[in-house]
């Protein structure tokens, strides 16, 4: 069931659109900002919402990258591995990211703090490698660099 | 040398305000087409310019205008649309835009929506643009105080309204009928074509879509002209251009330069050559999805018609640079996975023959590849090309796989025979 907030933000999200089902990936990143990830049970918490079937609404869900349908850590992190950081040393550094975290690419580590998704290019080519956690982005990488970053998120940044 | 584009961007300082934007001559050509230039006559100007589309297919922008019905009978609301869904790989340079001149945008969008009588703006953001999510909405926020958006825009009787659409990440969002089932909230899958979207576009009404580089050349040619904006270029094609280059260059960077300006200009000096041991062995002039141009083509000048004539594509005009320690193959396999991921699966040859090429390249690269691979990566460039599927992706993505087997081809067979990546 929706929360009384999460209905809230949705309905407010929902007097943008002549029509319910427009607003549908805002509805899924605002229930993705309460939740964390879009579980089944969010779809059809969603769905009559939309004015939609549980089954449509997945079938956006499953469409767009940033949103996500598996249980994801506190922190996001958004690692590129389009051509310009490949060049640049992509391998490297995700390498350096597994074993500092101890998980695969799609992993999220034991005390639930981080996971490490793949992504693709993030749009900062002439500072490659980078990788984005949550809303920041991170240029230039070294394995030096991700892990004071990894220090930062650790001691509490939110 | 003239930089219209980024005269007012400071790269590492918040970007101007509204205040700043205005001393700097910001707001002008909003004022001079609202009190006195008829949206035909902005069109017009656009048209003599020579502007074309900076998101890489060139059509020039004041004929894709003049395709919107106008009118009293014209069906409203009329749509423009900034299409800020920068995910082609190897491309940045909207990013600079967004962030560096938030006001510069927002002008464009106004002064191009009276054109075509526009009653709503959306920028249209990929999600990872945070820095420009949060200054574009201050822009507008500032614009709408000031009276340059909403009602009755400075006593003219326009209206218009501007937000900003933050999308939910896809690199189909970036085809202009897929960003539009998008923005309705549906899966970013094309659309037939006809109807266009100048006719029937968003909700099916008259809608413009446009690039943000070429959107924020507008207010600039109404200021100064179309003349003005043909002599900035080396040729033909009006305009400056905010090229760029990444990969293992001495300078990767941005600069905006004269329409045409060459490849080897671009690397030698604004990038600054090659890092030290390394040598050029070829680049993608525009993005991901251009071909290949090597050491021969240094000279081509950067614009739609020569890169066009050298076999490639001007695209994006951003640059990705191949040196020769760094594996072709390797290069061709990582474009082809994220071609092959981003496939929206609407149609079948897209959906099934760039996982397979993807494969075919990862084998090869393992040392795994038989000869006969090289003729079904051919073929798939061929069958994957123009005219075979719904929209411009699978072309684009066999762009660098066609040309790269001609150019790379003995990397390729020294794969094969050696059984191995000699790179790794």
């Amino acid at each position: 069931m929706l929360s009384e907030e999460e209905r809230k933000d949705i309905e407010q999200e929902l007097s943008h659109y002549e029509f319910k089902r427009a607003a549908c990936i805002e509805a899924l990143k605002i229930m993705q900002r309460h939740r964390r990830w879009i579980s089944d049970e969010t779809i059809e918490d969603l769905a009559p919402v939309l004015e939609m079937s549980p089954d449509e609404v997945d079938n956006v869900a499953t469409f767009y990258n940033l949103i996500y349908r598996r249980p994801v850590g506190q922190h996001v992190i958004l690692l590129c591995d389009s051509i310009s950081c490949w060049v640049m040393g992509y391998e490297g550094v995700r390498e350096h990211l597994k074993s500092r975290l101890g998980v695969e690419l799609g992993g999220t580590t034991g005390d639930d703090q981080f996971t490490l998704l793949p992504m693709v290019c993030l749009g900062t080519c002439d500072h490659a490698p980078a990788m984005m956690v949550d809303d920041d982005l991170y240029q230039d990488l070294t394995p030096q660099k991700i892990d004071q970053i990894l220090e930062t998120y650790k001691n509490g940044k939110s | 040398m003239e930089k219209p584009l980024t005269k007012n961007i400071r790269p590492g300082e918040e970007p101007l305000d509204l205040k700043a934007y205005e001393h700097a001559g910001g707001y002008q050509a909003l004022r001079k087409v609202l009190n006195g230039m008829s949206p035909k006559e902005v069109t017009d100007t656009v048209k003599q310019s020579n502007l074309r589309g900076r998101g890489g297919a060139g059509f020039p922008t004041g004929m894709k205008w003049s395709f919107v019905p106008v009118g009293e009978d014209a069906p409203h609301p009329k749509y423009i649309i900034a299409n800020a869904d920068e995910m082609e790989p190897g491309t940045f340079k909207d990013r600079v835009l967004l962030e560096g001149d938030p006001h510069l945008m927002v002008e464009a969008m106004i002064v191009s929506g009276y054109a075509i009588g526009a009653d709503i703006g959306y920028i249209f953001l990929r999600w990872a643009y945070r820095t420009a999510e949060k200054r574009l909405r201050k822009a507008i926020g500032e614009a709408y105080q000031a009276g340059y958006l909403g009602k009755n825009i400075l006593g003219s009787g326009y209206d218009f309204k501007l937000e900003v659409h933050v999308s939910a990440g896809r690199y189909m969002c970036g085809e202009e009928t897929g960003l539009l089932n998008s923005l309705e909230g549906k899966r970013a899958t094309p659309r037939a074509k006809p109807p266009y979207p100048q006719i029937s576009g968003l909700w099916g009404k008259p809608t413009i879509v446009n690039n943000v580089e070429t959107l924020c050349n507008v207010p600039h040619i109404i200021n100064k002209g179309a003349h003005w904006f043909l002599d900035l270029s080396h040729t033909e094609d009006g305009g400056t251009k905010l090229y760029g280059v990444s990969g293992k260059v001495k300078r990767p960077g941005w600069w905006e330069l004269p329409m045409g300006t060459t490849l080897g200009e671009l690397i030698e000096e604004h990038a600054g050559g090659m890092q030290d041991g390394l040598k050029f062995r070829g680049a993608l002039p525009g993005g991901a999805s251009t071909d290949f141009l090597v050491e021969d083509h240094l000279d081509v000048k950067m614009d739609f018609t020569h890169v066009q004539e050298a076999g490639s594509r001007l695209g994006t005009g951003t640059a990705i640079v191949l040196d020769d320690k760094t594996c072709p193959v390797g290069f061709i396999a990582n474009l082809e996975h994220f071609f092959a991921q981003e496939s929206c699966g609407w149609c079948t040859p897209c959906r099934e023959g760039l996982p397979w090429t993807a494969r075919i390249l990862d084998a090869i690269e393992r040392g795994e590849g038989r000869m006969q691979d090289l003729d079904l990566l051919a073929a798939h460039s061929e069958l994957l090309g123009p005219g075979n599927t719904f929209c411009a992706l699978a072309p684009g993505a066999v762009e660098p796989l066609q040309s790269g087997l001609k150019f790379y081809r003995a990397d390729f067979e020294k794969h094969i025979t050696e059984n191995r990546c000699p790179w790794r």
